[in-house]
């Protein structure tokens, strides 16, 4: 009980570390959602109009109008807009050689280059992608201005129609907030447990403490409980800020969510202290949770899909905390999953809270 | 006289960075799995979506384009549904991304009228595979539709030719290697400096260091020195393993590419000084230099999330990242091959910034201890 006491007061006493507690994550997770936008828009196109007919004119008018492009610039050359995309000012140079419009009515069938900075392989070939859409719109169009469809089969058509459930208006921040919540709670519980058992190593009061009776798991325990109540103080919140800000309030049942952040939170922590008893000093413990925060949060599926991942790294992604709680957290929040249809994580996470506090007591040794 | 003393403060740093092995082994291991995992196994690609076929037609043509689905890459077909009510739940379990509705009488219809539905149900909370899940399944099928009607032919055709500029082979991981570097110096030079200084206040050593007639600057310039070779080694191993492991050619030229990557360590370390200067103990410092520095980073480089897509006030404040010119350097030098003449407008930011941080560094380094 005394522990308890001593950690609270530590923790209460050093207003720095306190602040970066509580109001580091609250202004990140106000700022980010609204910087992490992975979607596509803004494709900065620059024409090269060589023919500088109606048919041209039509079709640049059409993509500028389309909603994803922004035209940079009229370029005269191909040179000059080359220019412009080695400077990062473009992403996409629309080419339109000169004898588009005679060719096209002529011959029935004109190129247009199309050249993309290929270094953002997302933005790229979205960016081509979209640009297709557009022209072959486009084609579409000129055939009901000019002249009639000269096929008289009939073609089969299948139409489709899709719905999009759960966030119908496809807004980035339903999927981002939930994700930086975890991330933020993770890398706070991390990186303080982290530090904490082996500070004591540092100053020499571990000694004082090794010397008492008490048991092993009661040290851990004393470690562990402070740091858990601020984690879901934390994470309390996380959940205020995404409801009064973004608006998000959880679908599902929040007793739910407090159930897995608390199993969750007894994992995270397990490990951060599990790295704090193997670490000599505080730099090397601080730099062994960054190593494994790091590679947590890059498999975790907040940045990238786990589903493109290869076979191993999915087994790999799946061996980590992290992975699941944002998943729970995703579907929860943003799906209003039961508890029934996210049994299987609770497990997991209950797994990885047993082991890692395990290991944690066990390593940590009285005798130096 | 001063050489030979500045000499030994190095040498006294640089003891404190090999002594630590374990803190070494992850400097350079950090690189490495970063590299190994955007190259490997992070990419921006969508592919396995997780889908689900209700098909109540039962037909030719309907299984015919599920087989389709079932053969390309970008899908897998889980067990599929048997009635509508089952959708909602196979949702919530998070196993599928899209279901795709087959009507009753598919084939009759469009054998019919020649015109049939299907319906796409798409599980957008995840906005981006939603829109590209529907996207491919549209390809799927307008493929489809050019076999059955193979006669049909448009009168006018645009046909966009298409040319990938400085990435022929889509290779993925050109986009995250600069911003991995980038990434990486931020880390262990302010990190580390940043912790170097407060522990020598912590333990009590820079007293000692202050009253001795070795001039404060130096004492400055002794801890960073070390960390400045680490890092260069660490550039040059995540060079030779981008070069020799992931492929990536380096087009520009490599003296430009170490000049500029000194300048961008050389504003990391005055930024650490500076955090170092300003905090009391290394626990704080290093939430300072690492928590409160990795999530920026990471965000406002433009190397996760395109800059441009961000609220304005955030395209400003991405202004005063240092990492986010370092990353424009690297990607036009590196991997488009571009001399100085492109690069010197965010070569003269940089230095400026250095030259800033290290003033400010400098000024507010006490010689007395408070």
């Amino acid at each position: 009980m005394f522990i308890l006491q001593k950690e609270f007061r530590q923790i209460f006493r050093d207003k720095t570390i306190l602040a970066m507690m509580f109001a580091v994550p609250t202004i990140q997770l106000i700022i980010l959602p609204l910087a992490a936008d992975f979607q596509v828009k803004n494709i900065n196109v620059v024409f090269v109009d060589q023919d500088h007919s109606t048919y041209s004119q039509k079709l640049i008018s059409k993509v500028g109008s389309s909603g994803y492009f922004r035209i940079v610039d009229n370029a005269l050359s191909y040179q000059e807009a080359l220019k412009l995309i080695e400077k990062s000012e473009a992403d996409i140079v629309l080419e339109i050689p000169r004898g588009f419009e005679r060719n096209l009515v002529r011959e029935g069938k004109q190129h247009v280059n199309i050249v993309v900075d290929a270094i953002n392989g997302t933005k790229s070939s979205i960016g081509g992608g979209y640009l297709t859409v557009v022209i072959s719109d486009f084609n579409r169009s000129l055939d009901v201005n000019t002249k009639i469809p000269t096929m008289l089969v009939p073609t089969s058509n299948i139409e489709v129609t899709y719905s999009d459930w759960f966030n119908p208006r496809k807004e980035y921040k339903y999927y981002m907030v939930p994700g930086i919540l975890v991330l933020l709670l993770t890398l706070i519980g991390g990186f303080i447990t982290a530090l904490n058992i082996v500070t004591e190593k540092e100053i020499g009061t571990i000694e004082q403490i090794n010397v008492t009776p008490m048991k092993k798991w009661q040290f851990i325990l004393g470690k562990l409980i402070p740091f858990w109540v601020v984690g879901m103080i934390v994470f309390t919140i996380g959940l205020v800020v995404m409801y009064v800000v973004y608006g998000i309030f959880p679908k599902g049942n929040i007793a739910v969510l407090y159930l897995f952040a608390a199993v969750y939170m007894i994992a995270l922590l397990g490990f951060g202290l599990l790295i704090s008893t193997f670490s000599n000093n505080q730099l090397q413990a601080m730099f062994v949770a960054y190593f494994f925060m790091m590679i947590f949060m890059l498999m975790s599926g907040f940045f990238t899909s786990i589903d493109s991942m290869p076979d191993w790294a999915r087994r790999m992604a799946n061996l980590t905390p992290v992975t699941h709680f944002i998943k729970v957290v995703r579907l929860i929040v943003l799906k209003g999953s039961g508890l029934t249809q996210v049994s299987t994580e609770l497990l997991y996470l209950a797994i990885f809270a047993v082991i890692l506090n395990t290991a944690a007591i066990v390593n940590y040794r009285k005798t130096n | 006289m001063i050489m030979k003393q500045l000499l030994a403060f190095i040498r006294k740093e640089f003891y404190h960075v090999f002594r630590d092995r374990r803190t070494l082994l992850i400097l350079f291991g950090l690189p490495v799995v970063q590299i190994v995992l955007f190259g490997f196994a992070l990419s921006n690609e969508v592919k396995n979506i997780g889908i689900a076929v209700l098909d109540q037609s039962h037909d030719v043509t309907s299984e015919e384009i599920i087989r389709r689905i079932q053969t390309s890459t970008y899908f897998v077909v889980k067990d599929p549904l048997v009635s509508h009510a089952e959708i909602e739940n196979r949702f919530k379990t998070g196993e599928l991304k899209c279901v795709l509705l087959f009507p009753v009488n598919f084939a009759q219809e469009l054998r019919r009228s020649r015109k049939a539905q299907v319906q796409i149900i798409t599980d957008a909370s995840d906005p981006n595979s939603a829109t590209i899940a529907v996207n491919y399944i549209q390809a799927i099928l307008t493929n489809y539709q050019q076999q059955l009607n193979p006669t049909a032919q448009i009168p006018y055709q645009i046909v966009p030719q298409l040319q990938q500029l400085y990435n022929e082979e889509q290779n993925g991981s050109l986009n995250f290697i600069p911003g991995v570097i980038a990434l990486i110096f931020m880390i262990v030079c302010t990190a580390l400096t940043s912790v170097s200084v407060v522990r020598e206040k912590e333990l009590g050593t820079m007293e000692i260091l202050l009253v001795s007639p070795f001039r404060p600057l130096m004492v400055l310039v002794s801890k960073a020195i070390p960390y400045l070779v680490l890092s260069i080694v660490n550039f040059i191993i995540i060079l030779l393993l981008s070069v020799y492991l992931l492929n990536v050619e380096v087009k520009g030229s490599l003296v430009l590419l170490f000049a500029e990557s000194i300048l961008f360590i050389i504003t990391c370390l005055s930024l650490g000084l500076l955090i170092s200067n300003q905090t009391n103990s290394q626990k704080t410092a290093m939430l300072v230099s690492m928590m409160g520095m990795m999530l920026p980073t990471i965000l406002f480089t433009g190397f996760m999330f395109p800059i441009e897509n961000m609220p304005v006030p955030f395209q400003i404040i991405s202004h005063v990242v240092p990492s986010r010119y370092y990353y424009i350097i690297i990607k036009a030098v590196m991997l488009k091959g571009l001399g100085f003449s492109y690069v010197w407008k965010e070569t003269l930011i940089l230095a400026g910034m250095a030259l800033f941080l290290l003033t400010v560094a400098f000024k507010k380094f006490k010689v007395t201890l408070s």
